[in-house]
Protein backbone atom coordinates (compact mmCIF):
# COMPACT_ATOMS: atom_id res chain seq x y z
CA UNK A 1 0.00 0.00 0.00
CA UNK A 2 1.33 3.30 -0.89
CA UNK A 3 1.99 5.65 2.10
CA UNK A 4 2.39 9.29 3.10
CA UNK A 5 5.30 10.19 5.56
CA UNK A 6 2.86 10.00 8.62
CA UNK A 7 1.63 6.61 7.51
CA UNK A 8 5.28 5.40 6.98
CA UNK A 9 6.52 6.56 10.12
CA UNK A 10 3.08 5.13 12.67
CA UNK A 11 3.95 1.91 10.70
CA UNK A 12 7.49 1.40 11.39
CA UNK A 13 6.36 3.25 14.91
CA UNK A 14 3.73 0.66 15.82
CA UNK A 15 5.26 -2.38 13.88
CA UNK A 16 1.85 -2.69 11.99
CA UNK A 17 0.61 -1.65 8.46
CA UNK A 18 -1.31 1.30 9.19
CA UNK A 19 -3.30 3.67 7.27
CA UNK A 20 -5.02 7.32 7.90
CA UNK A 21 -8.12 6.75 10.26
CA UNK A 22 -6.43 3.40 11.84
CA UNK A 23 -5.35 3.74 15.43
CA UNK A 24 -1.43 3.00 16.24
CA UNK A 25 -0.20 2.16 19.41
CA UNK A 26 3.32 3.40 18.87
CA UNK A 27 6.99 3.21 20.27
CA UNK A 28 8.05 6.43 21.41
CA UNK A 29 11.81 7.35 20.61
CA UNK A 30 12.06 10.47 22.75
CA UNK A 31 10.17 11.89 25.36
CA UNK A 32 10.58 15.60 26.94
CA UNK A 33 9.23 18.17 28.95
CA UNK A 34 10.03 21.77 29.89
CA UNK A 35 9.81 23.67 32.76
CA UNK A 36 6.28 24.99 32.25
CA UNK A 37 4.76 21.81 31.68
CA UNK A 38 7.53 19.48 33.36
CA UNK A 39 6.62 20.02 37.33
CA UNK A 40 2.98 18.58 36.36
CA UNK A 41 4.34 15.89 34.50
CA UNK A 42 6.57 14.25 37.00
CA UNK A 43 3.83 14.79 39.72
CA UNK A 44 1.50 12.63 37.36
CA UNK A 45 4.48 10.20 36.62
CA UNK A 46 4.93 9.50 40.46
CA UNK A 47 1.06 9.51 41.02
CA UNK A 48 0.66 6.86 38.04
CA UNK A 49 2.89 4.62 40.33
CA UNK A 50 5.54 4.51 38.22
CA UNK A 51 8.88 3.44 39.73
CA UNK A 52 11.15 3.97 36.96
CA UNK A 53 11.40 5.54 33.04
CA UNK A 54 11.22 3.17 30.35
CA UNK A 55 13.79 5.01 28.33
CA UNK A 56 16.10 7.36 30.66
CA UNK A 57 18.88 7.82 27.85
CA UNK A 58 15.91 8.98 25.60
CA UNK A 59 13.88 11.11 28.25
CA UNK A 60 14.82 14.78 28.58
CA UNK A 61 14.29 17.61 30.89
CA UNK A 62 14.72 21.47 29.82
CA UNK A 63 14.79 24.54 31.26
CA UNK A 64 14.58 26.94 28.91
CA UNK A 65 10.76 29.15 29.10
CA UNK A 66 11.60 30.92 32.29
CA UNK A 67 15.48 30.54 32.24
CA UNK A 68 17.44 31.81 34.44
CA UNK A 69 13.99 31.57 36.80
CA UNK A 70 12.50 35.72 36.76
CA UNK A 71 10.87 34.68 40.37
CA UNK A 72 11.20 32.29 43.69
CA UNK A 73 8.24 29.51 42.50
CA UNK A 74 9.67 28.56 39.07
CA UNK A 75 13.58 28.51 40.57
CA UNK A 76 11.59 25.88 42.79
CA UNK A 77 9.87 24.19 40.33
CA UNK A 78 13.50 24.18 38.53
CA UNK A 79 14.83 22.45 41.61
CA UNK A 80 11.96 20.08 41.56
CA UNK A 81 12.81 18.88 37.48
CA UNK A 82 17.09 19.02 38.71
CA UNK A 83 16.01 16.30 41.33
CA UNK A 84 13.90 13.95 39.08
CA UNK A 85 16.40 14.21 36.79
CA UNK A 86 18.62 12.86 39.08
CA UNK A 87 16.82 10.74 40.26
CA UNK A 88 15.64 8.92 37.68
CA UNK A 89 18.32 9.37 35.29
CA UNK A 90 16.50 11.44 32.73
CA UNK A 91 19.21 13.53 30.73
CA UNK A 92 18.93 17.64 31.96
CA UNK A 93 19.29 20.70 29.59
CA UNK A 94 19.62 23.74 32.16
CA UNK A 95 19.86 27.39 31.74
CA UNK A 96 21.64 28.67 28.97
CA UNK A 97 21.96 25.70 27.00
CA UNK A 98 18.66 26.80 24.60
CA UNK A 99 15.33 26.10 23.74
CA UNK A 100 14.30 22.32 24.07
CA UNK A 101 13.09 22.08 20.62
CA UNK A 102 16.50 23.62 18.73
CA UNK A 103 18.49 20.95 21.70
CA UNK A 104 15.95 17.98 20.27
CA UNK A 105 16.94 19.07 16.82
CA UNK A 106 20.82 19.38 17.36
CA UNK A 107 21.60 16.55 19.87
CA UNK A 108 18.43 14.16 19.82
CA UNK A 109 15.83 13.69 16.96
CA UNK A 110 16.32 10.85 14.68
CA UNK A 111 15.02 10.38 11.45
CA UNK A 112 11.87 7.66 11.59
CA UNK A 113 11.18 8.02 15.32
CA UNK A 114 8.21 9.35 17.27
CA UNK A 115 9.14 12.11 19.78
CA UNK A 116 6.31 13.57 22.02
CA UNK A 117 6.47 17.02 23.96
CA UNK A 118 5.04 18.59 26.50
CA UNK A 119 4.95 21.20 24.50
CA UNK A 120 3.03 22.08 20.87
CA UNK A 121 6.09 23.14 19.20
CA UNK A 122 7.27 19.87 19.60
CA UNK A 123 6.11 19.41 15.72
CA UNK A 124 9.52 20.91 15.10
CA UNK A 125 11.40 18.01 14.92
CA UNK A 126 9.33 16.97 11.88
CA UNK A 127 12.08 18.31 9.64
CA UNK A 128 14.07 15.86 10.72
CA UNK A 129 11.68 13.19 9.22
CA UNK A 130 10.76 12.25 12.74
CA UNK A 131 6.68 12.04 14.03
CA UNK A 132 7.07 14.73 16.63
CA UNK A 133 4.20 16.39 18.09
CA UNK A 134 3.02 18.03 21.73
CA UNK A 135 0.83 16.52 24.03
CA UNK A 136 -0.15 17.43 27.82
CA UNK A 137 1.73 16.29 31.05
CA UNK A 138 -0.16 12.92 32.06
CA UNK A 139 0.23 11.97 28.35
CA UNK A 140 3.50 12.48 28.63
CA UNK A 141 3.89 11.14 32.08
CA UNK A 142 2.69 7.31 30.91
CA UNK A 143 5.07 7.38 27.81
CA UNK A 144 7.87 8.07 30.70
CA UNK A 145 6.44 5.43 32.34
CA UNK A 146 5.28 2.71 29.45
CA UNK A 147 7.59 4.01 26.34
CA UNK A 148 4.56 3.99 24.00
CA UNK A 149 1.43 5.84 23.05
CA UNK A 150 -1.35 5.83 20.89
CA UNK A 151 -2.32 7.73 17.82
CA UNK A 152 -4.96 8.02 15.36
CA UNK A 153 -2.67 7.73 12.27
CA UNK A 154 -3.92 11.58 10.56
CA UNK A 155 -5.01 12.09 6.82
CA UNK A 156 -2.52 14.16 5.16
CA UNK A 157 -2.39 17.82 3.17
CA UNK A 158 0.65 17.85 0.79
CA UNK A 159 1.77 21.05 0.78
CA UNK A 160 3.58 20.99 -2.95
CA UNK A 161 6.53 24.08 -2.86
CA UNK A 162 7.83 25.37 -6.56
CA UNK A 163 9.46 28.25 -8.00
CA UNK A 164 12.80 30.44 -6.08
CA UNK A 165 12.26 32.55 -3.11
CA UNK A 166 13.26 36.39 -3.92
CA UNK A 167 15.42 38.55 -2.22
CA UNK A 168 14.44 39.18 1.39
CA UNK A 169 11.57 36.63 1.52
CA UNK A 170 12.50 33.08 3.05
CA UNK A 171 10.61 29.97 4.84
CA UNK A 172 9.25 32.45 7.75
CA UNK A 173 6.99 34.01 5.16
CA UNK A 174 5.89 30.55 3.22
CA UNK A 175 4.66 29.71 6.67
CA UNK A 176 2.83 32.55 7.48
CA UNK A 177 1.81 32.61 4.05
CA UNK A 178 0.00 28.92 4.32
CA UNK A 179 -1.44 29.81 7.64
CA UNK A 180 -3.04 32.57 6.51
CA UNK A 181 -4.54 30.45 3.65
CA UNK A 182 -5.75 27.85 5.25
CA UNK A 183 -6.58 29.42 8.56
CA UNK A 184 -5.46 28.37 12.52
CA UNK A 185 -7.44 25.06 12.52
CA UNK A 186 -7.29 24.03 8.44
CA UNK A 187 -5.20 21.21 9.35
CA UNK A 188 -6.74 20.19 12.50
CA UNK A 189 -6.16 16.78 13.29
CA UNK A 190 -3.69 16.43 10.18
CA UNK A 191 -0.27 16.23 9.02
CA UNK A 192 0.89 18.63 7.12
CA UNK A 193 3.69 17.15 4.70
CA UNK A 194 6.13 19.17 2.37
CA UNK A 195 7.50 18.22 -0.44
CA UNK A 196 8.51 19.66 -4.27
CA UNK A 197 11.57 21.75 -5.40
CA UNK A 198 11.66 24.43 -3.04
CA UNK A 199 12.03 21.95 0.02
CA UNK A 200 14.11 19.71 -1.49
CA UNK A 201 16.63 22.21 -1.52
CA UNK A 202 15.94 23.69 1.50
CA UNK A 203 18.58 23.90 4.16
CA UNK A 204 17.47 22.47 7.58
CA UNK A 205 16.91 25.76 9.48
CA UNK A 206 13.82 26.62 7.39
CA UNK A 207 12.55 23.22 7.25
CA UNK A 208 12.76 23.74 11.30
CA UNK A 209 10.88 27.22 11.09
CA UNK A 210 8.42 25.31 9.14
CA UNK A 211 7.70 22.62 11.06
CA UNK A 212 8.02 24.26 14.22
CA UNK A 213 4.54 26.16 13.15
CA UNK A 214 2.81 23.19 11.50
CA UNK A 215 0.67 23.46 14.95
CA UNK A 216 -0.47 26.91 14.19
CA UNK A 217 -2.47 25.35 11.34
CA UNK A 218 -3.78 23.16 13.95
CA UNK A 219 -2.08 20.36 12.40
CA UNK A 220 -0.76 17.47 14.91
CA UNK A 221 2.65 16.82 13.06
CA UNK A 222 4.30 19.10 9.77
CA UNK A 223 6.55 16.16 8.13
CA UNK A 224 9.65 16.72 5.62
CA UNK A 225 11.24 14.01 3.91
CA UNK A 226 14.93 12.68 5.33
CA UNK A 227 17.29 13.41 2.66
CA UNK A 228 20.69 14.30 1.65
CA UNK A 229 19.69 17.73 3.50
CA UNK A 230 18.95 15.51 6.70
CA UNK A 231 21.87 13.35 6.32
CA UNK A 232 24.03 17.27 6.31
CA UNK A 233 22.66 18.18 9.08
CA UNK A 234 23.22 15.03 11.17
CA UNK A 235 27.04 15.03 10.54
CA UNK A 236 27.25 18.34 11.36
CA UNK A 237 26.73 17.17 15.22
CA UNK A 238 28.22 14.40 14.52
CA UNK A 239 25.05 12.26 13.97
CA UNK A 240 25.30 11.19 10.76
CA UNK A 241 24.91 7.52 12.31
CA UNK A 242 21.22 8.63 12.87
CA UNK A 243 20.46 8.98 9.34
CA UNK A 244 18.10 6.79 7.86
CA UNK A 245 16.40 8.35 4.38
CA UNK A 246 12.47 8.27 4.20
CA UNK A 247 10.47 10.07 1.28
CA UNK A 248 6.76 9.32 1.11
CA UNK A 249 5.49 6.86 -2.02
CA UNK A 250 4.57 8.84 -4.97
CA UNK A 251 1.16 7.47 -5.40
CA UNK A 252 0.60 7.82 -1.51
CA UNK A 253 -3.06 8.90 -1.05
CA UNK A 254 -3.72 12.48 0.19
CA UNK A 255 -6.93 14.68 1.59
CA UNK A 256 -6.16 17.68 -0.10
CA UNK A 257 -2.40 19.04 -2.18
CA UNK A 258 -2.23 22.76 -1.53
CA UNK A 259 0.15 24.35 -4.57
CA UNK A 260 2.46 27.07 -3.45
CA UNK A 261 4.64 29.14 -5.78
CA UNK A 262 7.05 30.32 -3.93
CA UNK A 263 8.40 33.27 -6.53
CA UNK A 264 5.17 35.07 -6.09
CA UNK A 265 5.70 35.44 -2.01
CA UNK A 266 6.37 38.73 -0.41
CA UNK A 267 7.64 39.64 3.15
CA UNK A 268 4.39 38.81 5.40
CA UNK A 269 3.51 39.69 8.55
CA UNK A 270 0.96 37.75 11.18
CA UNK A 271 -1.58 40.71 13.51
CA UNK A 272 -2.73 40.16 16.22
CA UNK A 273 -4.43 38.30 17.63
CA UNK A 274 -3.77 35.54 15.53
CA UNK A 275 -1.17 33.55 13.28
CA UNK A 276 -4.04 33.24 10.63
CA UNK A 277 -4.57 37.25 10.35
CA UNK A 278 -1.94 37.88 8.26
CA UNK A 279 -1.30 40.80 5.53
CA UNK A 280 1.77 41.37 3.47
CA UNK A 281 4.26 43.68 5.16
CA UNK A 282 4.23 46.33 2.68
CA UNK A 283 0.80 47.24 3.44
CA UNK A 284 1.51 47.52 7.18
CA UNK A 285 3.76 50.51 6.65
CA UNK A 286 3.69 53.27 9.26
CA UNK A 287 2.32 50.70 12.08
CA UNK A 288 4.81 51.71 15.27
CA UNK A 289 6.77 49.07 17.02
CA UNK A 290 8.25 49.91 20.54
CA UNK A 291 10.22 46.36 20.81
CA UNK A 292 11.38 43.88 18.08
CA UNK A 293 12.19 40.54 19.17
CA UNK A 294 14.51 37.70 17.07
CA UNK A 295 15.01 34.54 18.09
CA UNK A 296 12.92 31.39 19.49
CA UNK A 297 12.35 27.95 17.89
CA UNK A 298 10.87 29.41 15.05
CA UNK A 299 13.25 32.15 14.08
CA UNK A 300 16.68 31.97 16.44
CA UNK A 301 19.24 29.62 14.40
CA UNK A 302 22.78 31.45 13.09
CA UNK A 303 21.19 31.50 9.65
CA UNK A 304 18.37 33.57 11.57
CA UNK A 305 20.59 36.00 13.51
CA UNK A 306 22.96 36.46 10.23
CA UNK A 307 20.10 37.58 8.08
CA UNK A 308 19.30 40.21 10.70
CA UNK A 309 23.00 41.56 11.36
CA UNK A 310 23.22 41.70 6.70
CA UNK A 311 20.95 44.67 7.42
CA UNK A 312 21.78 45.75 10.55
CA UNK A 313 25.69 45.92 9.76
CA UNK A 314 26.89 49.32 10.34
CA UNK A 315 23.37 50.78 11.36
CA UNK A 316 21.59 51.82 14.73
CA UNK A 317 18.25 50.94 15.91
CA UNK A 318 15.81 53.27 15.61
CA UNK A 319 15.72 55.27 18.94
CA UNK A 320 11.62 54.07 19.76
CA UNK A 321 12.34 50.68 19.11
CA UNK A 322 14.07 48.29 21.31
CA UNK A 323 15.30 45.28 20.02
CA UNK A 324 15.88 41.79 22.25
CA UNK A 325 17.85 38.88 20.51
CA UNK A 326 17.98 35.50 22.04
CA UNK A 327 19.94 33.10 20.44
CA UNK A 328 17.70 29.87 20.18
CA UNK A 329 21.51 27.67 21.43
CA UNK A 330 24.12 27.70 23.48
CA UNK A 331 25.70 26.60 20.28
CA UNK A 332 24.11 29.29 18.40
CA UNK A 333 25.30 31.95 20.24
CA UNK A 334 28.88 30.45 20.35
CA UNK A 335 29.12 30.24 16.38
CA UNK A 336 27.35 33.96 16.13
CA UNK A 337 29.83 35.03 18.44
CA UNK A 338 32.62 33.51 16.49
CA UNK A 339 31.52 35.00 13.09
CA UNK A 340 31.38 38.24 14.69
CA UNK A 341 26.95 38.61 14.28
CA UNK A 342 26.57 39.31 18.21
CA UNK A 343 28.94 42.47 17.83
CA UNK A 344 27.23 43.94 14.68
CA UNK A 345 23.91 43.53 16.78
CA UNK A 346 25.28 44.98 19.70
CA UNK A 347 26.90 47.56 17.94
CA UNK A 348 23.02 47.99 15.98
CA UNK A 349 21.99 48.42 19.94
CA UNK A 350 20.78 44.65 20.34
CA UNK A 351 20.08 43.63 23.39
CA UNK A 352 21.29 40.38 24.02
CA UNK A 353 19.34 37.98 26.03
CA UNK A 354 20.20 33.91 27.26
CA UNK A 355 19.68 31.21 24.70
CA UNK A 356 16.09 30.29 25.93
CA UNK A 357 12.52 30.97 25.14
CA UNK A 358 13.33 34.65 26.76
CA UNK A 359 10.22 37.31 25.44
CA UNK A 360 8.39 34.64 23.33
CA UNK A 361 5.63 33.39 26.00
CA UNK A 362 5.59 36.72 28.43
CA UNK A 363 7.59 35.44 31.05
CA UNK A 364 10.30 37.79 31.44
CA UNK A 365 13.30 39.03 29.42
CA UNK A 366 10.94 41.40 27.15
CA UNK A 367 7.50 41.78 28.99
CA UNK A 368 5.43 44.19 26.88
CA UNK A 369 4.15 47.44 28.38
CA UNK A 370 0.38 48.38 27.99
CA UNK A 371 -0.19 49.74 24.94
CA UNK A 372 2.86 48.83 23.30
CA UNK A 373 3.53 46.58 20.12
CA UNK A 374 6.05 44.07 18.78
CA UNK A 375 7.51 42.69 15.98
CA UNK A 376 8.39 38.83 16.73
CA UNK A 377 10.02 36.01 15.35
CA UNK A 378 8.09 34.22 17.40
CA UNK A 379 5.28 31.93 16.66
CA UNK A 380 2.35 33.04 18.19
CA UNK A 381 0.85 36.19 18.40
CA UNK A 382 -2.27 35.26 20.93
CA UNK A 383 -4.09 38.01 22.90
CA UNK A 384 -1.69 38.09 26.46
CA UNK A 385 1.37 36.08 24.91
CA UNK A 386 3.73 38.33 25.11
CA UNK A 387 2.97 38.96 29.02
CA UNK A 388 0.31 41.44 28.49
CA UNK A 389 -3.48 41.19 27.14
CA UNK A 390 -2.84 45.24 26.54
CA UNK A 391 -0.29 45.18 24.26
CA UNK A 392 -0.02 43.67 20.46
CA UNK A 393 2.21 41.01 19.03
CA UNK A 394 3.27 41.00 15.37
CA UNK A 395 4.71 37.96 13.82
CA UNK A 396 7.02 38.01 10.76
CA UNK A 397 10.92 37.09 9.33
CA UNK A 398 14.57 38.01 11.02
CA UNK A 399 14.98 40.45 8.15
CA UNK A 400 11.41 41.81 8.50
CA UNK A 401 12.80 42.58 12.07
CA UNK A 402 15.89 43.84 11.25
CA UNK A 403 14.48 46.13 8.76
CA UNK A 404 11.42 47.40 11.56
CA UNK A 405 14.17 47.64 14.24
CA UNK A 406 16.16 50.27 11.92
CA UNK A 407 13.00 51.91 10.53
CA UNK A 408 10.63 52.11 13.97
CA UNK A 409 7.96 50.85 11.64
CA UNK A 410 6.74 47.36 9.60
CA UNK A 411 9.41 47.58 6.99
CA UNK A 412 9.64 45.43 3.96
CA UNK A 413 13.08 44.17 4.29
CA UNK A 414 13.67 44.53 0.37
CA UNK A 415 13.64 48.20 0.98
CA UNK A 416 16.77 48.18 3.02
CA UNK A 417 18.34 45.18 1.33
CA UNK B 1 -27.00 13.41 33.62
CA UNK B 2 -24.78 16.55 33.05
CA UNK B 3 -26.78 19.98 34.88
CA UNK B 4 -25.57 23.65 34.84
CA UNK B 5 -25.46 27.10 33.31
CA UNK B 6 -24.22 27.96 29.62
CA UNK B 7 -21.17 30.23 30.16
CA UNK B 8 -20.55 31.51 26.21
CA UNK B 9 -17.65 31.86 24.94
CA UNK B 10 -16.36 32.97 21.10
CA UNK B 11 -14.15 31.68 18.51
CA UNK B 12 -10.60 31.22 18.88
CA UNK B 13 -9.84 30.92 22.50
CA UNK B 14 -6.66 30.05 23.41
CA UNK B 15 -4.71 28.40 25.78
CA UNK B 16 -3.21 32.13 26.84
CA UNK B 17 -6.98 33.10 27.58
CA UNK B 18 -7.49 30.01 29.50
CA UNK B 19 -4.44 29.72 31.32
CA UNK B 20 -2.33 32.80 30.75
CA UNK B 21 1.37 32.61 30.33
CA UNK B 22 2.10 35.45 32.54
CA UNK B 23 0.88 33.12 35.77
CA UNK B 24 3.62 30.02 35.01
CA UNK B 25 5.05 31.13 37.95
CA UNK B 26 1.55 29.77 39.46
CA UNK B 27 1.61 26.37 37.82
CA UNK B 28 2.68 24.39 41.06
CA UNK B 29 0.27 25.88 43.09
CA UNK B 30 -3.30 25.13 41.15
CA UNK B 31 -5.95 26.39 43.50
CA UNK B 32 -4.50 30.04 42.60
CA UNK B 33 -3.97 29.51 38.92
CA UNK B 34 -7.54 28.56 39.09
CA UNK B 35 -8.88 31.67 40.29
CA UNK B 36 -7.36 32.75 37.11
CA UNK B 37 -9.34 30.69 34.74
CA UNK B 38 -10.23 32.18 31.50
CA UNK B 39 -9.68 35.63 32.46
CA UNK B 40 -8.58 36.90 29.27
CA UNK B 41 -11.64 36.40 27.60
CA UNK B 42 -13.86 36.90 30.82
CA UNK B 43 -12.23 38.08 33.60
CA UNK B 44 -15.67 37.65 35.62
CA UNK B 45 -15.47 33.75 35.03
CA UNK B 46 -13.99 32.59 37.88
CA UNK B 47 -16.07 34.58 40.23
CA UNK B 48 -19.39 33.40 38.46
CA UNK B 49 -19.15 29.58 37.31
CA UNK B 50 -20.35 27.20 39.80
CA UNK B 51 -20.49 23.53 39.71
CA UNK B 52 -22.00 21.72 36.86
CA UNK B 53 -21.53 24.49 34.45
CA UNK B 54 -20.64 24.44 31.22
CA UNK B 55 -18.27 26.55 28.71
CA UNK B 56 -20.00 26.84 25.68
CA UNK B 57 -17.41 27.95 22.59
CA UNK B 58 -17.47 28.49 18.85
CA UNK B 59 -14.83 27.15 16.81
CA UNK B 60 -11.35 25.85 17.42
CA UNK B 61 -11.34 26.04 21.44
CA UNK B 62 -7.95 25.68 23.01
CA UNK B 63 -5.82 26.34 20.47
CA UNK B 64 -2.30 26.95 21.36
CA UNK B 65 0.12 25.67 24.16
CA UNK B 66 -0.19 21.72 25.10
CA UNK B 67 -0.36 23.42 28.72
CA UNK B 68 -2.55 20.40 30.53
CA UNK B 69 -3.24 23.77 33.05
CA UNK B 70 -5.59 24.65 30.91
CA UNK B 71 -8.15 22.25 30.91
CA UNK B 72 -7.38 21.02 34.53
CA UNK B 73 -8.71 24.98 35.99
CA UNK B 74 -11.50 24.23 33.65
CA UNK B 75 -12.45 21.12 35.46
CA UNK B 76 -11.00 22.96 38.75
CA UNK B 77 -13.62 25.66 38.68
CA UNK B 78 -16.33 22.87 38.43
CA UNK B 79 -17.15 23.06 34.79
CA UNK B 80 -18.74 19.49 33.86
CA UNK B 81 -18.26 20.19 29.94
CA UNK B 82 -17.19 22.10 27.07
CA UNK B 83 -19.60 22.35 24.47
CA UNK B 84 -17.64 23.65 21.46
CA UNK B 85 -18.04 23.74 17.19
CA UNK B 86 -14.77 22.76 16.67
CA UNK B 87 -11.65 21.74 19.40
CA UNK B 88 -7.81 22.46 19.39
CA UNK B 89 -6.14 18.70 18.75
CA UNK B 90 -4.03 18.48 21.90
CA UNK B 91 -6.97 20.35 23.88
CA UNK B 92 -9.23 17.73 23.24
CA UNK B 93 -6.89 15.21 24.14
CA UNK B 94 -5.97 16.78 27.56
CA UNK B 95 -9.30 17.43 28.54
CA UNK B 96 -9.88 13.73 28.42
CA UNK B 97 -6.94 12.58 29.83
CA UNK B 98 -8.40 14.57 32.63
CA UNK B 99 -12.28 12.92 32.55
CA UNK B 100 -13.62 16.72 31.26
CA UNK B 101 -15.81 15.95 28.56
CA UNK B 102 -15.42 17.86 25.55
CA UNK B 103 -18.67 18.28 23.08
CA UNK B 104 -19.12 18.64 19.36
CA UNK B 105 -22.08 20.13 18.75
CA UNK B 106 -23.85 23.77 16.79
CA UNK B 107 -23.50 26.00 19.94
CA UNK B 108 -25.06 28.70 18.27
CA UNK B 109 -28.38 27.45 19.15
CA UNK B 110 -27.37 27.90 22.77
CA UNK B 111 -27.46 31.50 24.68
CA UNK B 112 -25.02 32.63 27.63
CA UNK B 113 -27.20 32.18 30.53
CA UNK B 114 -28.65 28.69 28.94
CA UNK B 115 -29.68 25.81 31.49
CA UNK B 116 -28.30 22.76 29.99
CA UNK B 117 -28.79 19.02 30.52
CA UNK B 118 -26.36 16.87 29.21
CA UNK B 119 -26.99 13.45 28.99
CA UNK B 120 -24.16 11.46 27.79
CA UNK B 121 -25.27 8.59 27.49
CA UNK B 122 -27.77 8.91 24.61
CA UNK B 123 -25.69 12.15 23.42
CA UNK B 124 -28.10 14.42 23.92
CA UNK B 125 -27.79 18.80 24.95
CA UNK B 126 -31.33 19.78 26.20
CA UNK B 127 -31.02 23.46 26.67
CA UNK B 128 -34.03 23.99 29.45
CA UNK B 129 -34.32 27.62 28.67
CA UNK B 130 -34.67 27.71 25.30
CA UNK B 131 -36.67 24.61 24.38
CA UNK B 132 -34.97 22.81 22.16
CA UNK B 133 -32.71 20.01 21.81
CA UNK B 134 -29.29 19.19 20.71
CA UNK B 135 -27.39 16.55 19.94
CA UNK B 136 -23.30 16.05 19.85
CA UNK B 137 -20.44 13.46 18.16
CA UNK B 138 -19.36 10.68 19.09
CA UNK B 139 -16.29 10.70 21.46
CA UNK B 140 -13.57 8.27 19.46
CA UNK B 141 -13.96 4.56 21.35
CA UNK B 142 -10.60 5.23 22.03
CA UNK B 143 -11.21 8.62 24.14
CA UNK B 144 -14.31 7.45 25.61
CA UNK B 145 -12.80 4.25 27.30
CA UNK B 146 -10.02 6.61 28.65
CA UNK B 147 -13.21 9.33 29.84
CA UNK B 148 -15.12 6.77 31.17
CA UNK B 149 -12.37 5.52 33.40
CA UNK B 150 -12.17 9.28 35.01
CA UNK B 151 -8.92 9.94 32.78
CA UNK B 152 -5.93 8.38 31.87
CA UNK B 153 -4.28 8.08 35.12
CA UNK B 154 -7.48 5.73 36.13
CA UNK B 155 -7.19 3.88 32.78
CA UNK B 156 -3.81 3.31 32.95
CA UNK B 157 -4.03 2.14 36.48
CA UNK B 158 -6.53 -0.48 35.63
CA UNK B 159 -5.32 -1.89 32.35
CA UNK B 160 -1.57 -1.17 32.71
CA UNK B 161 -1.37 0.18 28.80
CA UNK B 162 -3.23 0.61 26.19
CA UNK B 163 -6.39 -1.23 25.49
CA UNK B 164 -6.48 -0.59 21.37
CA UNK B 165 -6.86 -2.16 18.23
CA UNK B 166 -5.92 -0.64 15.22
CA UNK B 167 -9.34 0.09 14.06
CA UNK B 168 -11.09 1.92 17.43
Amino acid sequence: MAKTLAEKLLSLASGIDVKAGDIAVARVGLAFVQDTTGPLTLKEFEKAGFEKLTNPKRTALFLDHAAPSPNRQQATDHIGMRNFAARYGARLYDIGEGVCHQLVAEELARPGEVIVGADSHTVTAGALGAFATGMGSSDIAVVFGLGETWFRVPETIRVAVSGVFQKGVSAKDLILHLIGLIGADGATYKSLEFGGDVVASMPMTGRITIANMAVEAGAKVGLFPSDEVTRGFLATYGREADYQPLVPDSDAVYERVVAIDASSLEPTVSRPHAVDNTALAKDLKGIKIQQVFIGTCTNGRLEDLEAAAAILRGKKRHPGTRLVVAPASRRVLLAAMEKGVITTLVEAGAAIVTAGCAACLGLHQGVLGDGEACLSTANRNFLGRMGNPEAFVYLASPETAAATALRGDITDPREVL
Amino acid sequence: MLKGRAFKFGDAISTDHIAPGRLAHLRSNLPELAKHVLEDADPTFASRVKAGDFVVAGENFGLGSSREHAPLIIKMAGVSAVLAKSVARIFFRNAINLGLPVLICDTDKIDDGDELEVDLEKSIIKDKTNGSELTFGQIPPVMRRILDEGGLLPYIKKYGGFRVNSKS
